[in-house]
């Protein structure tokens, strides 16, 4: 008896706490699809007009787009780097170990807007102008997704017996390039895509580097909502649903890979 | 002879093919994470071109900056300890219901962890602003004459609801150590629920709980979107006044930034030792 109304105590906290953090995407979502929503607790009536708005407009399109080849450029920057990095670290030097797990932890303890100072001052005149153009966006996000990038890298690595796998591949015949690209890289294509995915999320919610070292002269979908917060409410809210579903997609895809591993 | 010399060569060639795939790494890391701190660390002490220590002197001196330190504080400290208590009450909830509700629960957080920034400002002020229907709603049942979201009871709202769903992410792996017979060891014993989570389960998730508690510390103090977002940069907490200070339209100090960022770095480095000495201590206190 006492456990029966344990549980419906537990489910009820659950509820309740669910709820609050439901509570501002519900009411967006509905901001979203409202015609005029005033000094009233429901809205007046429902309407898709705002997504068709927002979808014609060729600066949202354009938006959306940069955000997208930045993170990708970003992302597969460090990915391509990270390789043979994490391959050396396994592989030949696992004494590095130590030095990356420090490595991956700073980019945590030092706050973006600490960074954009530097980063501000270092690139903006001198052997590197490129403040105010979106090669800093490429190199900083790089910077950005370095920790989830190696960890889950690292974890694919720990999974398979990386030695062994050589050792096989190269009593067959195989060169090291050859027995990497062959046996280790496909056995790790499941942790590079669920990083991918998470990185990605990560990145599309950047802000702070955007709009401090670059603002509206390259104007991401971050930049793009900020802007436009004075246009419409119902307007900026299409955007925000707009956008959190993309994110939900990314995290379902990365949640699915990270399920059938 | 013949053969040191080729052991030379192949060890040339493996250094060689080191720094070919390390290099690259090394290099963008060096240019983009390691020089901007380096550059602000340095530039903290230098003021018009001599070694000084006047900008933290106008730091100490600017009752504008200190209150800025102030308010991250005070948001960041009130915001981890109510975002760890809830989801305390969360995380434990759980544990104790079926699989599915619970598995449904977590990719809900999951999600909503990137819920934040500008879009997660605009969702309060929908909801919360002046006219916001939740606002709307606490008027018309009488509990609140006025919420201001815009004042540090509505940032203390918004840095509330992100931590949240990080703290449950940090807190329900932790969890697991909690075996569910001890709770019915400490019953049979004649423990009260309360001596049970006083005595047992505390005790045991003491490390998770202080770990958690730092990062959702440093978490509030680095946030910057949200708060600019909700308040176009008006409210006054340290990423504000840095950002400020380097991107403003009024009078640019980068140096005055910089010396900034480094107490800020400095703080979330005691906030870190803090954490450690207390983890020591409770593992001490496991032994024993």
């Amino acid at each position: 008896m006492q456990k029966s109304n344990n549980l419906i105590c537990h489910r009820i906290i659950i509820g309740i706490i669910v709820l609050i953090m439901v509570l501002p995407l519900v009411a967006t979502l509905l901001y979203s699809l409202s015609t005029r929503w005033g000094a009233t607790i429901l809205p007046d009536g429902l309407t898709l007009h705002w997504y068709i708005d927002l979808l014609s407009d060729p600066r949202f399109l354009w938006s959306f787009a940069r955000s997208i080849l930045v993170c990708a450029a970003g992302l597969a920057l460090c990915i391509v780097v990270m390789i043979p990095v994490i391959f050396i670290v396994f592989y030949s030097l696992p004494g590095l170990k130590k030095v990356f797990n420090f490595i991956v932890v700073l980019p945590f303890a030092v706050p973006p807007v600490v960074s954009s100072v530097g980063l501000l001052q270092l690139y903006s005149d001198g052997f590197l102008p490129i403040s105010g153009t979106f090669w800093i966006l490429i190199f900083t996000y790089f910077t950005i997704v370095i920790p989830f990038v190696y960890r889950s890298m690292a974890n694919s690595f720990a999974a398979v017996s990386l030695h062994d796998l050589m050792d096989a591949a190269r009593l067959l015949g195989a060169s090291t390039p050859q027995a990497f690209f062959k046996c280790v890289l496909p056995n790790l294509k499941k942790g590079i895509l669920s990083a991918v995915f998470i990185s990605f999320s990560i990145l599309i919610g950047e802000f702070v580097f955007a709009n401090i070292l670059v603002g509206t002269r390259f104007e991401t979908l971050q930049i793009y909502l900020y802007n436009t917060r004075q246009v419409s409410g119902h307007f900026t809210s299409a955007l925000v649903i707009f956008y959190f579903a993309f994110i939900f997609l990314l995290t379902f895809i990365a949640s699915r890979l990270g399920n059938h591993k | 002879m013949a053969m040191t010399k080729k052991r030379y060569h192949r060890r040339g060639a493996k250094a060689l093919t080191y720094t070919a795939l390390l290099g690259p790494f090394a290099l963008l890391f060096a240019l983009f994470q390691l020089a901007p701190v380096l550059w602000v660390v340095i530039n903290s002490f230098i003021y018009d071109g001599e070694l000084t220590l006047d900008n933290y002197r106008a730091i100490w001196d600017s009752a504008f900056t200190l209150q800025s330190f102030y308010n991250s504080l005070w948001l960041s400290l009130i915001s981890s300890l109510i975002g760890l208590i809830i989801a305390l009450l969360l995380v434990n909830s759980l544990r104790r219901v079926d699989c599915r509700l619970r598995r449904m629960v977590i990719s809900f957080i999951n999600m909503s962890s990137n819920f934040s920034g500008v879009p997660l400002a605009f969702a309060f002020i929908i909801i919360l602003g002046v006219n916001g229907s939740i606002t709307l709603l606490l008027r018309s049942i009488g509990l609140v004459e006025e919420f201001d979201l815009y004042s540090k009871w509505g940032l203390l709202a918004i840095y509330t609801y992100f931590q949240i769903p990080l703290a449950v992410l940090l807190l329900y792996p932790a969890f697991d150590a909690l075996k569910d017979e001890w709770q019915e060891a400490a019953q049979l014993l004649g423990a009260s629920m309360l001596q049970y989570v006083r005595k047992v389960a505390l005790p045991v998730l003491t490390p998770a709980i202080i770990g958690t508690f730092v990062i959702l510390i440093a978490n509030a103090m680095g946030a910057y979107a949200s708060v600019y977002a909700l308040t176009s940069g008006n409210y006054n907490v340290i990423t504000i006044r840095i950002a400020a200070l380097v991107s403003g339209d009024i009078f640019l100090e980068p140096n005055l930034a910089a010396a900034i960022s480094v107490l800020l770095m400095l703080i979330m480095a005691v906030i870190v030792m803090i954490n450690y000495t207390l983890l020591n201590r409770s593992r001490y206190a496991k032994k024993q």
